[in-house]
Parts: C-alpha cells; sequence; structure tokens
C-alpha cells in the first residue's frame, strides 16, 4: 500500500471548515459554537492519544494488548450505549454481552475464514469498527425497546393475562426493537457508492490505494458490520427484554393505582 | 370459594392502591363496585397475578396463588382488560394465538358466537372493528383459551348503551351456557345488580361491603 503523510499544518489548515461550521451557529443562532469547540478539542485529544497507542500496540506486535484495547473498547461502548438505553433496567450487562459477543464472534469468523491475518494491524481498526458499530445497533435496538415496552404496555400485559409467556408476549416489540438497530446499517449499505462512499474506501483512496483493492476491502468491512449489528442487537433485545418482567411472568411497574378512567 | 382476599394491601408510588382489604368471591357471577380509582383494576389483577399485594394474600379454590404457576392460573382465569388490547392481524389470528397457547384449535364459529360477533368477523383485522367490536373479540380471545373463570374489567365502559346492552347479554349468556364462573369490574351498581349475584363494594382501597346481591343492591 502507498504512504500518505499528513502534517499537523494540514490537520490545522482544516479548522478552517470547523471555523465556518462554528461562524454559522453562532450567525444563525443555533448555539452550537462552545459544542464545536469541545468537539474539535476531544476528537483532536482523544485521536491522539488513541494514535499513541496503536503505535505502541503496532511495535509491540502483541495480540494480548490488541485483546485487551479491544476489551476496553466494549466496556466504553456499552457504558455509552446503556445512556441511549435508559428506560430499560438493568441494561449494562446485555449491552457488555452483546458488544464482546458481537466482536468476538466476528472477528473469530474473520479470522478462522482467513480474511484477515490475526495481526494488530487488521485486528484493532476492525475490530474498533465491529465494537462501534456493534454499539450504535445496540444502544438504538434497545432505546427502540424501552420505547415499545412502555408504549405497548397494555397489549403486553393482555397478552400475559392469556397465559402467555413474558417472550411471547413481547415477541412483536422485542422484533421491532431488533429492526430498528439493525435497520440503519441495511438501508447504508443498500446505497453505498450510490449516495455516499464509506470510510474505509475514502480512506484507502487518498492513501493512494487501488480502487479495485478499496472497493474490496470497504465489502468486506461492510458485511462483516451487518453481521457484527446483528448479532448485537439480537444479544442485546433478547438478554434485555426479561428485564422488564418479574419471575411470576408480570410486567414490571405496570399501572397499579393507575385505573383506567371510567366513562 | 373461588377467591378469597385476605388483608391485602398494595401501595404504587407511595399511595395507598388497596388497605388491609379482605374479600371473598364464590363461584358464579360477582361484581367488584366502586368509584373512579378504588382500585377495582387493581384487585381485579391480582385475582390473575398480574401483580403481586405488598401484604397479604390472595386464594385460588382454597390456594395461595403464589403456589400455583402463573402461567397455568392465567389459562384457567382470563382477564380481559377495560380498553381492548389485541395483537396485530385478523379477529381469526387473535382467536388462533390465544388457543395456540393452550394447544388448542380454536372453533371460531362457536367463539364468536359465544362474544356475539357474526362468523364474517373472523377475517377482519382488528384495526378496523369499532371499540365494541374489539371489545367482544377480548372476550373471544380470552374463551379461545377456555378458561373457567372470566375477570372482565368494565367491559362495557367505552360503548354506548346498546351494545352495552347486548354485552351484558353476553355475559349472562357466557355463564349459563358454559357455567364459567364471572368476576366483573364495573363503576355502576345498576349494572352490579343486572349481573351479578355476588358483589364486593370497595372505596379508597377498602372494603365497604360484601354480600349477595339482592341484598345489598335492592
Amino acid at each position: 500500500m502507498i504512504g500518505i503523510d499528513v502534517t499537523l499544518g494540514e490537520v490545522a489548515a482544516a479548522l478552517v471548515l470547523v471555523a465556518i461550521a462554528a461562524a454559522i451557529s453562532r450567525w444563525r443562532g443555533a448555539g452550537l459554537e462552545a459544542d464545536i469547540g469541545i468537539a474539535v478539542v476531544r476528537s483532536f485529544v482523544q485521536l491522539t492519544a488513541i494514535g499513541f497507542v496503536i503505535t505502541a500496540i503496532f511495535d509491540e506486535d502483541s495480540l494480548l494488548l490488541v485483546v485487551g484495547l479491544l476489551a476496553v473498547m466494549v466496556v466504553f461502548g456499552a457504558f455509552t450505549a446503556r445512556a441511549r438505553a435508559r428506560h430499560v433496567p438493568g441494561a449494562l450487562t446485555p449491552l457488555l454481552i452483546a458488544l464482546a459477543l458481537s466482536a468476538t464472534a466476528t472477528l473469530g469468523l474473520v479470522l478462522g475464514l482467513g480474511i484477515f491475518p490475526a495481526e494488530p494491524r487488521y485486528l484493532v481498526p476492525v475490530g474498533g469498527m465491529v465494537i462501534g458499530n456493534a454499539m450504535t445497533a445496540s444502544a438504538v435496538a434497545l432505546n427502540r425497546l424501552g420505547d415499545e415496552m412502555r408504549g405497548d404496555a397494555p397489549r403486553i400485559e393482555a397478552t400475559l393475562a392469556l397465559g402467555a409467556t413474558a417472550r411471547q408476549a413481547a415477541a412483536p416489540s422485542v422484533r421491532r426493537a431488533l429492526r430498528s438497530g439493525t435497520i440503519a446499517l441495511v438501508d447504508s449499505t443498500k446505497t453505498t457508492g450510490l449516495i455516499f462512499f464509506p470510510g474505509t474506501m475514502v480512506g484507502m483512496l487518498l492513501a493512494g490505494a487501488d480502487p479495485t483493492d478499496a472497493v474490496r476491502l470497504q465489502l468486506i468491512l461492510l458485511y462483516v458490520l451487518l453481521g457484527a449489528v446483528a448479532i448485537s442487537a439480537l444479544t442485546a433485545t433478547t438478554l434485555a427484554y426479561r428485564n422488564f418482567f418479574t419471575a411470576a411472568e408480570q410486567l414490571r411497574d405496570r399501572g397499579d393505582g393507575a385505573e383506567q378512567p371510567a366513562q | 370459594m373461588l377467591f378469597e382476599l385476605e388483608r391485602v394491601s398494595l401501595r404504587r408510588g407511595g399511595e395507598p392502591v388497596l388497605v388491609e382489604l379482605s374479600a371473598r368471591f364464590p363461584e358464579g357471577v360477582s361484581a367488584i363496585v366502586g368509584p373512579s380509582g378504588s382500585g377495582k383494576s387493581t384487585l381485579l389483577r391480582l385475582l390473575d397475578r398480574l401483580s403481586d399485594p405488598d401484604r397479604g394474600v390472595v386464594m385460588f379454590r382454597g390456594t395461595d396463588i403464589r403456589e400455583l404457576d402463573p402461567l397455568q392460573l392465567r389459562r384457567e382465569v382470563a382477564l380481559v382488560p377495560q380498553l381492548p388490547a389485541l395483537l396485530d392481524g385478523t379477529v381469526a389470528d387473535n382467536l388462533r394465538f390465544a388457543a395456540g397457547l393452550s394447544d388448542r384449535d380454536p372453533d371460531l364459529d362457536r367463539l364468536l358466537g359465544l362474544a356475539g360477533l357474526e362468523r364474517s368477523f373472523a377475517d377482519r383485522d382488528v384495526e378496523r372493528l369499532s371499540v365494541g367490536e374489539q371489545q367482544r373479540t377480548m372476550i373471544a380471545r380470552a374463551l379461545a383459551t377456555e378458561p373457567d373463570v372470566l375477570l372482565l374489567d368494565e367491559p362495557t365502559s367505552a360503548l354506548d348503551e346498546q351494545a352495552r346492552d347486548s354485552v351484558e347479554r353476553t355475559v349472562v349468556d357466557l355463564h349459563r351456557k358454559l357455567g364459567n364462573s364471572i368476576v366483573i369490574v364495573t363503576h355502576d351498581p345498576e349494572q352490579a345488580r343486572r349481573l351479578a349475584e355476588w358483589v364486593v363494594r370497595i372505596d379508597a382501597g377498602r372494603l365497604v361491603e360484601q354480600g349477595a346481591a339482592a341484598g345489598m343492591l335492592a
């Protein structure tokens, strides 16, 4: 692959675009200037830091360090996703399991099928993408699950009242949550190349790679990510829905005392 | 005795909903009567173990219901909530789902007939039904599990007078034809008198009185 050198001066030059964004915000009174400033500083600090970490891991060439880094990403990802899933009781454990399982299964398959060699240079970026996408998918899925379980509570309880299990009663809600967690990536995969160029391909083209290689690598990553988001959304919803129910197949915190007004 | 409650208390959000409530429901048709917000629906939900009291015991035919398998209990004791809450699909889909929970094939014509619906309703999408028709479908769906006991929460509150009379006839018929015991929640003492043999009257989560309907509501 052909190398590319990027100087700090070039990065600084790109800040002109940030200045435009801040100017627009100020001009139209959107009040985003402070957030834009924070975003610029945080992105610089975080990416520079992770750059050093990745450099160190590449230099060490240690798979143990790779696993450690990915484990940290899983934990941070689970906490971040939990903030989106605040209406789901006990969401952290399902999210941790969902991200860990999704990363392990997809990276394991990628290595097992011989798509990438077991080297930090491949595992770190692919693992990071997998965990990032798995996090978004499971966060969206659980966020939707929380809304579904609240909005659909009368129907769920009416189904329980027939002697259905929690699993049967929650099935339509779980199905819709799973769907909403995966649909975004499915849709963007459908339109990829037509409406937008995905990041990996852009990066490779900028770095001077052959377009055919760039396209093939991008396809691999898209397919890997589809698997990863499906596994994480499925795992998170399957583990989390039970937390809405008691051991006696009752919907928790449901309408006791909130008798519906008679007409 | 069909149901017995012994000193049942339940708080929700810090507010007492049921307070030291003891009551009994014999086999046959009983009514829980009380003003809006008095805890009637909560009481009915305890009978199907859709929630548990903080204190006190609920007995079903002499057994503490916490000792029963909740799924088995709910297949014997079917609760129809106040507002219709059907699954997406047709009327027949809903009846098949409910019957399937007890591994049965539903006799659609019979179930629809018992709930006072024409056969042609089987293939109707539930979203295209009136509230009264949905409420009848809820009753037909509950019957599809072939329960021993029906718990009906204000089954006519969303209906006009004509539809109400018709649902009331259905309730009376169900008891006569199938011999099911029925517990019906209503805010209307007149309706309790028309339908029930036994009345439990509550207010603010407490028992006011209970006894044979003829004596109490005369």
